[in-house]
């Protein structure tokens, strides 16, 4: 039974962008790997935080909608805590109405685009 | 002296009849039925200016949307999008 979940994680700002994408990349391919599969994804780019983490005061903030099952959860976590590049991570489980929400976001986001 | 017809009370302006505004819960009323911590600026109506969390008191708010505001707020707190404390947040 795989499950909506959202993830939301802040990388440090020494990052160049290709490592920015790279790391990007190691959770988007973790994702799948794992029986997983990315709805979507968003880029905020870099950020200034409303308060300063491990002495930083912006961060490159990206956005992983995916299914997956309800263990993997921990799985992610544990590699987020592991990867130095990572500052801070929240992972969300939507239900039906923030998934709607989240539905409607997209569309608005991809009007805006075109 | 005292005119028994002019005993009633005088007053110097006209006392003004103060007419409540009914509360009510922005939720409940536009039928929004998730709160979004990804947000910030919406999330910014319900804190005061130190950031602290306003009660319901003031904002009308329902019990059931104030529980997802709070949760909410505490959310974006963590992802650094919200202050802990600040002043002249705003």
């Amino acid at each position: 039974m795989l499950k909506h979940y959202e993830t939301v994680f802040i990388a440090t700002p020494v990052l160049s962008e290709v490592q920015i994408k790279e790391a990007v990349k190691k959770y988007r391919d973790f994702i799948t790997e794992n029986g997983g599969e990315i709805v979507y994804e968003e880029d905020w780019g870099l950020k200034k935080l409303a308060y300063p983490i491990q002495k930083k005061t912006t961060g490159f903030y990206h956005l992983i909608e995916f299914k997956a099952d309800a263990a993997f959860v921990a799985k992610l976590e544990v590699q987020y805590r592991r990867d130095e590049r990572i500052i801070r991570f929240l992972t969300f489980a939507l239900d039906k109405h923030a998934a709607a929400y989240a539905e409607r976001r997209r569309a608005n986001k991809s009007e805006t685009k075109n | 002296m005292a005119n028994p017809l002019n005993n009633e009370i005088r007053y110097l302006n006209p006392p003004t009849v103060e007419v409540k505004k009914k509360k009510y819960c922005r939720f409940k009323k536009a039928g929004i039925k998730y709160v979004d911590y990804k947000d910030a600026e919406f999330l910014k109506r319900f804190l005061n200016e130190q950031g602290k969390i306003l009660p319901r008191r003031l904002t009308g708010t329902s019990l059931k949307f104030q529980k997802k505001v709070s949760q909410a707020v505490k959310r974006a707190r963590h992802l650094s999008l919200l202050p802990y404390v600040t002043d002249l947040l705003k």
